[in-house]
């Protein structure tokens, strides 16, 4: 059973691996149409939260709300709006980029003659589409990778560093997707170093330290000033 | 959905092993080296070391077994794609049998290309009792693959999983070998002694049951971080 939701919120939420602590005591939460930009340093934890989010780790204490019901409690309903382009790009690289998508689309329960098409054109891979995507670019895979992850059309979508290896017309094609997965009610997370492409495109800003929570505000402009000022501070 | 999941995780597999059939070949040509340097090591004048075809055939399928998993799941760490197979919204089980279903595959072939190489090696009357001898293999490759697929996804993401996946897998694992060896130097006493050939496939049917019960139980709370 699909769930849908209008908000996501941690609470509280810490994570240890063992005695290393990536991320303590966060609160933080998103709603439909917001484009949450998750700022830090490496190693700041930001992978750690959208991994958390995702529901493919759980967390050491705290806990993560879909509106009002705890993740855990959702299952697979849950994992059905939820879609994520991690730094690794989840395709297999010996497939075409076809079969990348059939294969998904069909573990989604999604009707593939209708979603593979229009992913491949949106990726613009449509005449490279039965390659092995061993020979593509890192753009490409890149671009791929990211129609993958919205195949299903989902509710959060959670996006660590998209813009790795696109060139500048590929870069503004994915910053207006986000825009418009936003308008549309998805609630877009995404974790990236390049301030400049975050700066006007994120409506909120989450600034991550040492695995806490440093600043949680509305985004304006002069992103980067603000970044150096807080993660300088801190 | 459980079943559906399963065989386009076991049809994904086969895709990529179709196309670059890297795990098939590592995977048989080590079946067959193991055999072959056993049989210098075993074979005298012609005449093997009494039941030794029996040990050396399920040591070369637990050795190119473990070598199968180990390939197997690196292609699903490579691009961390076990990752987005977990967050799909299907039953998380079900990817373990679609991914326990691949293994049986390689190893059925490997076991293919085994036993008539070591029945011809040893001089092993192993196609004597065709069916007993196929009750234990598959009893045997279940119960062994079942575990094996189970540590193999959940060692996926750790640093050093080549040396911690033959650690884990070993020790769970002897029995079914054990009833593997002992089943199948019942069948190759003269005559076959299928009695305990039987007995020995009814024990490794109640490991399978016990191995792939837990691993279906264990899985989903394995595989999360």
């Amino acid at each position: 059973m699909t769930v849908d939701f209008d908000s996501v919120r941690l609470i509280d939420v810490s994570r240890h691996f063992g005695r290393r602590r990536a991320l303590s005591r966060v609160t933080l939460s998103a709603n439909r149409g917001d484009i949450l930009g998750l700022l830090g340093p490496n190693g700041a934890g930001k992978s750690t939260l959208i991994g958390i989010l995702a529901t493919l780790a759980a967390p050491s204490a705290g806990e993560v709300r879909f509106d009002d019901h705890p993740a855990r409690a959702l299952g697979a309903g849950l994992r059905s709006r939820i879609g994520l382009l991690a730094h690794e790009l989840h395709l297999y690289p010996e497939l075409s980029a076809r079969q990348n998508l059939v294969f998904f689309a069909e573990l989604y329960g999604l009707d593939k003659c209708a979603v593979v098409d229009a992913a491949l054109e949106r990726a613009g891979l449509h005449e490279r589409a039965d390659d092995p995507i061993t020979g593509f670019s890192r753009g490409m895979r890149q671009r791929l990778a990211l129609e993958r992850a919205l195949l299903h059309e989902p509710r959060l979508v959670l996006l660590d560093e998209p813009f790795t290896g696109l060139d500048d017309r590929a870069v503004d094609l994915v910053s207006e997707r986000l825009r418009q997965l936003a308008a549309s009610g998805s609630i877009v997370v995404l974790a990236t170093h390049d301030l400049d492409l975050a700066d006007g495109l994120v409506t909120h800003v989450a600034l991550v330290r040492d695995g806490r929570l440093i600043a949680d505000e509305p985004a304006g402009t002069g992103l980067r000033a603000r970044y150096r000022a807080l993660i300088g501070a801190a | 959905m459980f079943l559906r999941t399963a065989w386009l995780v076991l049809r994904k597999d086969f895709a990529i092993e179709a196309r670059s059939w890297e795990v098939l070949t590592t995977t048989l040509f080590f079946a067959a080296s193991c055999v072959l340097v056993f049989a210098f090591a075993f074979v005298k004048e012609g005449r093997a070391v009494e039941d030794a075809a029996s040990g050396i055939l399920w040591i070369a399928v637990a050795f190119s077994g473990t070598l199968a998993l180990g390939r197997t799941f690196e292609r699903e760490r490579y691009s961390e794609t076990l990752r987005a197979l977990l967050l799909a919204p299907a039953p998380r089980p079900a990817l373990y049998i679609g991914k326990l279903l691949g293994m049986l595959a390689i190893l059925g072939v490997a076991e293919a290309l085994l036993v008539p190489m070591v029945a011809f090696m040893f001089q092993a009357t192993l196609f004597a009792r065709p069916l007993l001898l196929l009750g234990l293999l598959a009893g045997g490759t279940i119960g062994f693959a079942a575990v094996g697929t189970l540590f193999a996804a959940m060692l996926v993401r750790a640093r050093s999983r080549d040396v911690l996946l033959p650690i884990l897998l070993y020790p769970i694992t002897i029995p079914v070998i054990i009833a593997g060896v002992r089943g199948t130097a019942a069948l190759l006493e003269s005559p076959p002694d299928e009695p305990i050939a039987l007995m020995w496939i009814g024990i490794l049917a109640a490991f399978d049951v016990v191995f792939v019960t837990l691993a279906l139980w264990t899985f989903e709370p394995l595989m999360t971080e």
